[in-house]
């Protein structure tokens, strides 16, 4: 419970994180505002006017999310207070824990914003029934954020805690979200395999986003299964960091 | 107390802590002495258990950092003024160590106070001067009250005012009865902060012991002599005593080891033997240091190397440019 408090406070006492928390929000909802003023039936025949299509741009947020994570154990490293942590607490492995969980919880916060907020403000601006929160696909669309965001932290967090340094870990985290994974699919013939076993593509299955038209057909998991997925990957990941930061000398 | 029995550190091939055991006592001040690049830092992370050791084993009161409970409250230590976030304030620096070791609240500010930062609290830590960011560490490593307390070079870089503040503040904490452990490359300030030595040169130990004890057996003193009957005083030096150790020619004077200023003041004047000059010189602490650690120096320069090399013979007819002198 002190590790908890402990971390609470380094985490909001600085201002990078409200700052990228403000940012991880701003620009989805924003995105999402320009979205449904441009778009209507007749200019886009394909577009589902779906709770799930609200949710479009909350890949921006999670980027943004990514950042703040690896963050908060980066600078740690950087300006060496990861050492009066473990002077603190020793048993690296709740100083850890206690960081991942505080992460966590404010990524869940933000994805929490990001769901709702996205879809409320996409509804003012389109109201009629599509868009209510009437089945589970629906609310798993919205409220699913909250568990996409959290574990999008961890895994951020995770690879913080390997890497060690801000820019080594941004951008490893950037290039992989938002280039490798698309690019993965324009391999031939395999691609498209290889894609489907990718952890955001993975998220955004479960999340129910549709894919730029491209045919979502023949998956081999389903929406939870997908889920269970990439958090299965965020706990390797986090655990391999948590593993190194106890064997490594700090 | 802390205790270190056969530490060694590895790093790849390079060695930079070897063997070494050495105690330091509750109640005093021990300096850790040693040149730059000797392992002090190192043996200090072991000791707080940010570095494992590659073999060896250190502990506090009987005890392994690692196994100590909330250990704030039994060690505090400042090991790099400069590890803390420069966005945060004080306070909140403070506020997050104190919460890590259920330190109540009213603690930092206490500590804050007795540094002498209150003031500054809520400014972020990042535009603090050497001296205050040296405080700030000070006040987080007196956050739990802890019975050992661990400064690496803390006088490093502060101006004279600065340097005495923290040299009383050691002081201070010795005489509560506390373990004070505190590295340093200059021996001059080690002999006025400090009561016990640990010297290391290349992670291994040169020396324990106390101040006085290093000071008297690394340093040499001599006693220059001028007089217009030099010749006999030389002769009757030479018959008087066994004790002698040296007698050198420097310039019209004599150069005397061995013998104390009054014993040849007394033999001049009993043989009616006119001084001009009878002054006692202590060799400098920095001079006994160069000379225990010498072969030790990780990191030399070209320059360096060939003055030691010359002064085993030259050093007795040097001038005393870099004694002390401390009379007349």
């Amino acid at each position: 419970m002190s590790l908890l408090t402990a971390e609470r406070i380094k985490l909001l006492s600085t201002r990078s994180p409200w700052w990228c928390g403000l940012l991880a929000i701003v620009l989805p909802v924003g995105f999402t505002v320009l979205l449904a003023t441009q778009v209507n039936p007749t200019n886009a025949p394909g577009f589902e006017f779906t709770p799930a299509a609200t949710q479009g741009t909350a890949s921006l947020g999670r980027a943004v999310v990514m950042v703040l994570a690896a963050l908060a154990v980066t600078s740690e490293y950087r300006f060496g207070t990861i050492r009066s942590t473990f002077q603190a607490a020793p048993q690296r492995v709740a100083a850890l824990l206690a960081k991942s969980a505080v992460v966590v919880v404010l990524t869940a916060v933000i994805g929490a914003v990001v769901g709702f907020g996205s879809w409320a403000v996409f509804r003012a601006l389109h109201s009629g029934p599509d868009l209510d929160l009437v089945t589970a696909a629906d609310w798993r669309s919205v409220a699913g954020e909250v568990l996409v965001f959290a574990l999008t932290g961890a895994l951020a967090l995770g690879v913080g805690i390997l890497v060690r340094q801000t820019a080594g870990a941004v951008a490893i985290l950037l290039v992989y979200a938002l280039l490798v994974e698309g690019l993965i699919g324009v391999i031939p013939k395999v691609g498209r395999d290889i894609q489907h076993w990718m952890p955001f593509f993975a998220a955004d299955r479960f999340l129910g986003i549709r894919d730029g038209g491209d045919d979502l057909q023949n998956l081999p998991l389903g929406p939870w299964a997908y889920l269970a997925y990439f958090a299965a990957i965020t706990v390797v990941v986090l655990g391999a960091g948590i593993f190194a930061a106890v064997r490594r000398d700090a | 107390m802390i205790e270190a029995t056969g530490l060694t550190k590895h790093y790849g091939r390079t060695v930079a802590v070897d063997n070494l055991s050495f105690t330091v006592a509750e109640g005093r001040v021990t300096g850790f002495l040693g040149p730059n690049g000797a392992g002090k830092s190192t043996t200090m992370r072991m000791v707080l258990g940010l570095d494992r050791p590659t073999s060896g084993d250190v502990r506090i009161d009987g005890q392994h950092y690692h196994d100590l409970h909330q250990p704030l409250r039994t060690v505090g230590a400042l090991l790099d003024a400069k590890w803390v976030h420069p966005n945060r304030s004080a306070r909140d620096h403070l506020r997050w160590l104190a919460a890590a070791s259920k330190i109540p609240r009213a603690r930092v500010d206490e500590v804050l106070d007795l540094v002498g930062l209150t003031g500054v609290a809520g400014k972020r830590a990042g535009g603090f001067s050497l001296g205050m960011s040296q405080r700030l560490g000070i006040a987080a490593a007196l956050l739990g009250d802890p019975r050992v307390l661990l400064f690496d070079e803390p006088v490093n870089g502060l101006d004279p005012e600065g340097i005495l503040w923290i040299r009383k503040f050691m002081h201070r904490l010795a005489d509560e009865g506390r373990t004070v452990f505190v590295s340093s490359h200059l021996l001059s300030e080690m002999a006025l902060t400090a009561q016990d030595l640990v010297v290391i040169g290349r992670g291994k130990l040169i020396y324990q012991g106390t101040v006085e004890d290093f000071v008297e057996h690394a340093t040499e003193s001599t006693v220059l002599v001028r007089s217009p009957q030099l010749d006999r005083l030389r002769d009757l030096l030479r018959a008087e005593g066994s004790e002698i150790t040296e007698i050198t020619e420097d310039g019209d004077a004599l150069r005397i080891g061995g013998v104390a200023s009054a014993a040849i003041g007394e033999l001049a004047a009993a043989n009616n033997i006119v001084l001009h000059e009878l002054n006692p010189q202590v060799g400098s602490l920095e001079q006994a240091f160069i000379q225990l650690t010498g072969d030790t120096v990780e990191y030399r320069t070209e320059e360096h190397r060939s003055e030691e090399h010359g002064a085993g013979e030259h050093r007795a007819g040097e001038p005393a440019g870099n004694g002390e002198v401390t009379s007349g």
